[in-house]
């Protein structure tokens, strides 16, 4: 048991661990034990392996400077590894935001079995900003134009895309004279893959720079996108009550487990397993019912916009299927490990693909097409259900742990919770941070990884940030893993926020820590913290905020672009174990020291959570002070 | 706990939709659903709702259609555990109330209901117009909103005092433990009415939304804010109510428990929440004497949103911090309370200690600069008997000579401070006066003579409010009050010499004798594109400001609202159009205003702000026009009350055809003599034309048209349009042998 203990601070994950010893089936964690020592070389960020002279690897200790067989410094190296690693995050996050807007383009061609319009408020409020006519035109009609300049964001060649400028003003200013704003989420990805092939760019702060602008094409682009049309097709979220942990998976219904990114696929999935039909099928086979749950990103999709039980994050995936009770696990893009079709084996779960772009040998596939979702889903649903007899009653163990969570907090709905439908505002939320309430903002995101006690990061840094008042918004793993310690109930402002952050929660009605979407939705992130600026009182630029960001726990390239575009954003961001970067002192010293007095943000690595949530306390203090902002009302 | 808050809230508003849901089916069944519904004499429907929804309710079907949207507000209850946020919701079923009380009060009025006793109802729009103006101009500090009671009726009739000191108008509704404040104050014999700034509106609580409808219309009338229909409704309310936030300095005072209230420890009923959750909104914060819960977090409001177990003595302070309210409070050093709340308070016969002027007695007032070494600052003489040597009931000669001193002091200045010892003796508690110069009428209650207020006193309180309000331009003053008869003649006689010659000085001045106007942007806090042009032949609208005063008010402030106006250039002489004039418009109205024509009311006319004292209108069919005073409520010939027209009119936009001016213009030679004059005149209430006889008689002598006086039409003559023209045209009313007006 003891060393289940050290892999996990939440005792269900503990619980599944301690059988998977048992039935002597290996986990992440296990892969990792076997996998060590890691590469030294790789971790640093020094290996080089883009041209056939090499692989090259620098020397780190080498007394005399050493260069890769084509001259290549440790700087170079090392930059171009980086900012690969955003261009690969980019294009994760970008490629869902495209699919998203083809669900979109399909809904006004009238072309799909699925999706329509759910949020015209903001389907005109984006039309608006893209000028496509509105007065006397259908929804529909609107939607086809708005597709178009919404996949010319990715193709765009020239000029600056249209979300960036929806920053504070000052900062779109900075970007330009930068010359980082931007051109089209295709263009500054393929430049990147360009710009670090063998024999060019050797600058390393002309690549990181351009690592900036590729990640700004992501979160302040394809991310942005994926959320705004999500929210259209979707509906918006708004405040929402659910389950959290595997103890959600249920002993007597169907248990369908939706693992990976993209709501086009969860969410008409919601749909199919409401549908009468499919729940008179379940009862034919002897289940109570079908129940859903989500697992990582794609959980936050549904969970945000229908309460849909989410049965764990990242780390939990394996764990999911160890319980025996998973009928079947659909799964489409991103986060997905490979480990899971071995696991799958050993029970009589069934695992499906469902995305082109995610095949794994010997799964079914099951390819999605938006034309027909509702029908693929459906054939996935009754998958499941005639699955379920083949369960191995004495095999199943189900955790009968989970917490209840609030989720469903988005930059718009910011406005109602606090003002009402009359009085939408920002303004107690500023007012908070003014007076000395609320020390500041904190954004703490990103995943899991094996290398940190699984939730132990998200969970000690969230509780010593609202602690010392600071109010907590979270997306993606780290969203769950909180909600998975009750962090996520509005009760948790009397049992663990500082005065006055305590106060704050019980006026408004709300938890000490906002889950806010999955991990394209750090974007309403951006987008929050620009109508803090908005409202006035607190500074002309993001960099002025008093806010900090964490991914306490990251392990994908995603979390390397989110972080990037964070700090280019003007946001000072703490990593739980630090970027592959270290090879270069100077590459180093440039992301977290140089680059503050340039965009405003910088990295800090920091693996203790508490240190680290201390260092965003005193940066956020640093800004309060710089703002000239009373201090903090109860010391 | 602020959920406890948004609980009874949610409850509460709930509570009200359903009633207002019954009562109005019931209604329905009863009348039908074309029954109409209306306040009385308002031009804005049902103020709260126009505002919410932009629906103009005349109907019970409008109704229906209105609480169709208060119920699609109604946010679910607030949970127990794991709540949902509850502060956007509260504020949204304050709305909902909001809306289900104001439905709620105006059924009332579809029964017959008229308010009894001390309850007065509905305010209507000519009583807004007089008193919400002092809301917005700052004349009133702001209002109270006092909900339910006060432990015992001296605590009432102190809080109410105290707030009246304030210049604070008080609203008082509910009750709380079957008591409501305002019967606390009528069991003390208080006298209250819109001119003690005491107003009981009713015992229900869902009276409260009187005072908000009230707000409401204070943003339309004076905030120029126009409703849009229901398409924009939800922009347009959002403007009312932080004009509200901004402007109006209300707040709610949550007085008493309610024993026993849904049988747990919540100490006011769930009513009461959903109400001060409607006034959140607005910005009006709730402060209470008793230990609810609080909300002391800010944002919607501009400091705190509930405060409470604040003591009663102290109460009142702590309102004025928590709603942010600048009081200005001169120390009168007089026994008695003293404040704008007791402006309007009348002293009758039978409470009257002693009087001076008025029909019994002479009176009057005249305050003169002099050289700095005649005048003994703050030395108060009394050359006769003061009051405590006559009789209960006596009426006395009085002269009070107010003497001023200042080396930035001039003669213009004069007339303005003396005009303003009307106000400054009104506000005075138990001091009645009325009228000016040689026609003043002073009365003491026996109430504050028993406190020890003597004669001394009004001198007291002239040189305090001098020198408070015009210290800039006085140094020294000193007041000498004659009671003596033999020795107020010579006073007298003077004075009536420098009364004639300021006249003279005044009414000589033609607009062709200066070379310079003055503007009044005084009213732009809430009219922004309002401008008025003052010449010495059109005072302001308001009917307070003269050219002279207004020349006196830009040498007292600079940089205040009155600033000069050169001509330049004439481009119109009849239309009275001139360069340097609109060049000023131009600016000062923001780029709303191109051009200005002094003297007509078809060709881009002056606008107007709100608070004019008449509205003059066109009648096309009678080729005339019809003039209308602010205090007459009937109906014109135009087909409009006063209260209707003025929301046409108001708000600094040009109304061709429609204007507002103040009384004195009418007698001017410039009353829109580009359109023919005050031979166009043909109508008029019948209180207008005894008030202007005087003046009007010796202006149609001048024209020499003194028939003319018996051809104007009142309302005892015709109030349609058809009377009116077989009025007209039996008299021979010049009007319609005259070329037409369009």
């Amino acid at each position: 048991m003891d060393k289940t203990k050290e892999r996990s601070i939440d005792k269900t994950t503990q619980d599944m661990l301690q059988r998977a010893k048992e039935m002597n089936i290996p986990t992440a964690w296990d892969r990792l034990e076997s996998m060590l020592p890691q590469c030294g070389f790789g971790q640093l960020g020094i290996c080089c392996r883009n041209c056939e002279m090499g692989p090259c690897k620098i020397n780190p200790f080498s007394v005399k400077e050493q260069t890769g067989i084509c001259g290549a410094s440790a700087d170079t190296i090392v930059a171009r590894n980086f900012i690969r690693m955003i261009a690969g995050g980019a294009a994760a996050h970008s490629d869902h935001g495209r699919d998203i807007i083809h669900a979109f383009m399909l809904a006004a061609q009238g072309k799909t079995d699925a999706y329509g319009i759910k949020d015209e408020v903001k389907l005109k409020v984006l039309a608006r900003e893209y000028k496509v006519k509105i007065d006397g035109r259908e929804n529909n009609e609107i939607a086809a134009e708005l597709a178009d300049k919404f996949f010319l964001e990715f193709g765009r060649q020239y000029g600056e895309m249209n979300p960036p400028r929806r920053a504070p003003e000052k900062r779109v200013k900075l970007w330009r004279k930068l010359g980082i704003i931007p051109r089209g989420v295709d263009r500054e990805i393929v430049e990147t893959m360009h710009r670090t092939v063998m024999g060019v760019d050797n600058d390393y702060k002309n690549i990181l720079m351009h690592g900036f602008r590729t990640a700004l094409a992501d979160g302040w682009g394809g991310s942005m996108i994926a959320t705004d049309l999500s929210d259209v097709l979707f509906k918006s979220p708004e405040p929402i009550t659910a389950k959290s942990n595997l103890g959600v998976l249920s002993r007597d219904e169907v248990n369908v487990v939706v693992h990976g990114h993209e709501p086009t696929l969860s969410d008409v999935v919601v749909d199919a397993v409401r549908s009468p039909e499919m729940i008179a099928l379940a009862k034919k086979k002897g289940a109570k019912g079908i129940n859903l749950v989500g697992m990582c990103c794609t959980s936050s999709e549904i969970l945000m916009r229908h309460g849909i039980p989410v049965a764990g994050n990242f780390l939990q995936q394996e764990l999911a299927i160890l319980t025996g009770a998973v009928d079947l696990m659909m799964v489409d893009v991103q986060c997905i490990m490979p480990a899971l079709s071995g696991v799958a084996s050993a029970f009589h779960t069934k695992l499906v693909t469902t995305s082109p772009k995610n095949k794994a040998p010997g799964v079914t596939h099951v390819e999605f097409k938006a034309e027909k979702a509702y029908e693929i889903a459906k054939e996935i649903v009754k998958m499941a259900i005639e699955n379920f007899p083949n369960r191995n009653g004495n095999g199943i163990h189900i955790p009968d742990k989970s917490e209840d969570l609030v989720a469903g907090f988005t930059a718009e709905n910011i406005y109602n919770f606090l003002g009402g439908a009359y009085r939408a505002t920002y303004r107690p939320l500023n007012d908070a941070i003014i007076q000395g309430r609320i020390r500041g903002l904190a954004g703490v995101v990103g995943c899991n990884n094996p290398k940190i006690k699984h939730n132990y990061g998200h969970i000690e840094m969230a509780k010593e940030l609202i602690k010392n008042d600071v109010l907590v918004v979270v997306t993606g793993c780290s969203a769950i893993a909180d909600s998975e310690a009750g962090l996520l109930q509005p009760e948790a402002a009397v049992k663990y926020a500082g005065k006055g952050l305590r106060e704050i929660c019980e006026a408004v009605g709300i938890p000490p820590i906002l889950h806010v979407g999955s991990c394209v939705d750090n974007s309403r992130i951006l987008i929050a913290l620009t109508n803090v600026i908005r409202e006035g009182g607190l500074g002309e630029d993001i960099s002025d905020l008093p806010v900090a960001g964490a991914a306490p726990e990251w392990m994908s390239e995603k979390a390397v672009s989110i972080a990037s575009y964070f700090i280019a954003s003007g946001v000072l961001t703490v990593l739980g174990s630090p970027f592959q970067i270290l090879g270069s002192k100077k590459v180093t010293n440039f992301l977290c020291n140089e680059a503050e007095d340039i965009v405003g943000g910088k990295f800090v690595f920091e693996g203790d959570p508490v240190k680290a949530a201390h260092i965003m306390i005193d940066h956020i203090d640093k800004k309060r002070k710089a703002l000239k902002l009373k201090p903090m009302m109860y010391r | 706990m602020s959920r406890i808050i948004a609980s009874a809230a949610i409850r509460g508003a709930h509570k009200y939709v359903k009633d207002a849901e019954e009562k109005l089916n019931e209604l329905i069944k009863e009348k039908g659903e074309k029954q109409e519904v209306a306040f009385p004499n308002t031009a804005y429907h049902l103020p709260a709702i126009l505002a919410l929804t932009g629906i103009e309710v005349e109907t019970l079907s409008d109704t229906k259609k209105a609480l169709e949207q208060a119920k699609l507000l109604l946010p679910p209850l607030v949970r127990e555990k794991l709540w949902l946020p509850y502060l956007g919701n509260t504020l949204d079923a304050g709305i909902a109330t909001l809306i289900a009380t104001e439905i709620i009060e105006a059924l009332k009025y579809v029964e017959g209901y008229k308010p009894e006793g001390i309850w007065l109802g509905f305010t209507d729009d000519s009583t807004l117009r007089m008193q919400g103006i002092k809301l917005v101009d700052g004349r009133m500090s702001g209002f109270a909103a006092c909900v339910g009671a006060l432990p015992t009726n001296e605590q009432a009739v102190k809080l109410a005092r105290s707030l009246q000191q304030k210049n604070i108008l008080v609203f008082m509704v509910s009750s709380s433990g079957g008591k409501s404040m305002a019967e606390q104050l009528a069991e003390e014999g208080i006298e209250m009415n819109w001119d003690t700034f005491l107003v009981p509106y009713g015992k229900d609580t869902s009276a409260a939304i009187l005072a908000l409808n009230f707000a409401v219309r204070a943003a339309l009338t004076f905030g120029g804010i126009k409703p849009e229909g229901p398409e924009n409704a939800m922009e347009v309310a959002r403007k009312i109510l932080l004009y509200n936030k901004d402007r109006v300095h209300a707040f709610v005072l949550a007085l008493g428990a309610d024993p026993g209230v849904n049988g747990s420890g919540q100490l006011i009923t769930d009513e009461k929440y959903a109400a001060a959750a409607g006034a959140i909104n607005f910005g009006f914060p709730t402060l209470s004497d008793i230990d609810i819960p609080q909300i002391l977090p800010t944002g919607i409001c501009t400091y705190e949103h509930v405060v409470s177990n604040i003591p009663l003595d102290k109460i009142v302070g702590k309102a004025i911090e928590v709603r942010g309210l600048e009081i200005k409070i001169t120390e009168v050093p007089i026994p008695v309370p003293y404040g704008a709340g007791f402006e309007g308070e009348r002293v009758r016969k039978e409470q009257m200690q002693v009087e001076f002027g008025g029909k019994s007695s002479t009176a009057f007032e005249i305050l003169r600069g002099r050289p700095m070494d005649e005048v003994e600052d703050g030395k108060v003489e009394i050359i006769g008997r003061d009051i405590d040597s006559v009789e209960v009931g006596t009426a006395m000669n009085l002269a009070i000579l107010v003497d001023v001193a200042g080396r930035n002091f001039s003669e213009d200045f004069e007339s303005v401070l003396e005009r303003r010892i009307h106000e400054f003796l009104s506000c005075a508690n138990g001091v009645f006066h009325m009228g000016q110069r040689a026609i003043a009428w002073i009365r003491i209650s026996k109430e504050v003579y028993q406190k020890g207020f003597r004669l001394k006193h009004i001198g007291n309180i002239l040189v305090a409010k001098i020198h408070d309000e015009y210290s800039k331009i006085v140094d020294k003053v000193q007041v000498t009050l004659i009671t003596d008869s033999e020795k107020t003649k010579a006073p007298l006689e003077e004075a009536r010499k420098i009364y004639y010659e300021r006249d003279e000085r005044l009414g000589g001045m033609t607009d062709e004798d200066v070379d310079t106007f003055y503007s009044c942007i005084l009213c732009q806090s809430y009219a922004p594109d309002h401008v008025c042009i003052v010449t010495p032949e059109r005072l302001g609208l308001c009917g307070a400001y003269t050219w002279l005063d207004c020349k006196a008010s830009y040498q007292l402030n600079p940089h205040g609202p009155n600033e000069p106006v050169k001509k330049n250039k004439c481009l119109d002489p009849v239309n009275g159009q001139w360069e340097g004039v609109n060049e000023y418009l131009k600016v000062k109205s923001h780029g709303n205003l191109e051009r200005f024509n002094a003297y007509s009311m078809l060709e881009d006319p002056m606008t107007s702000c709100g608070c004019f004292e008449c509205i003059v209108a066109i009648l096309p069919e009678a080729n005339g026009v019809m003039i209308i005073n602010r205090e007459f409520t009937g109906m014109t010939p135009i087909g409009m009350a006063f209260s209707t027209m003025a929301g046409q009119v108001g708000g600094g936009v040009q109304t061709p055809g429609i204007i507002g001016i103040g009384k004195v213009y009418i007698t001017s030679k410039k009353f829109i003599s580009a359109d023919g004059g005050i031979k166009r005149v043909i109508w008029m209430p019948e209180e207008l034309k005894k008030e202007i006889e005087e003046r009007l008689c010796k202006r149609l002598e001048e024209i020499k048209e003194p028939d003319l006086m018996e051809k104007i039409a009142t309302e005892n003559d015709a109030v349609t349009s058809e009377e009116l023209l077989a009025f007209l045209e039996e008299k021979k009313h010049p009007a319609l042998s005259m070329p037409p007006m369009i």
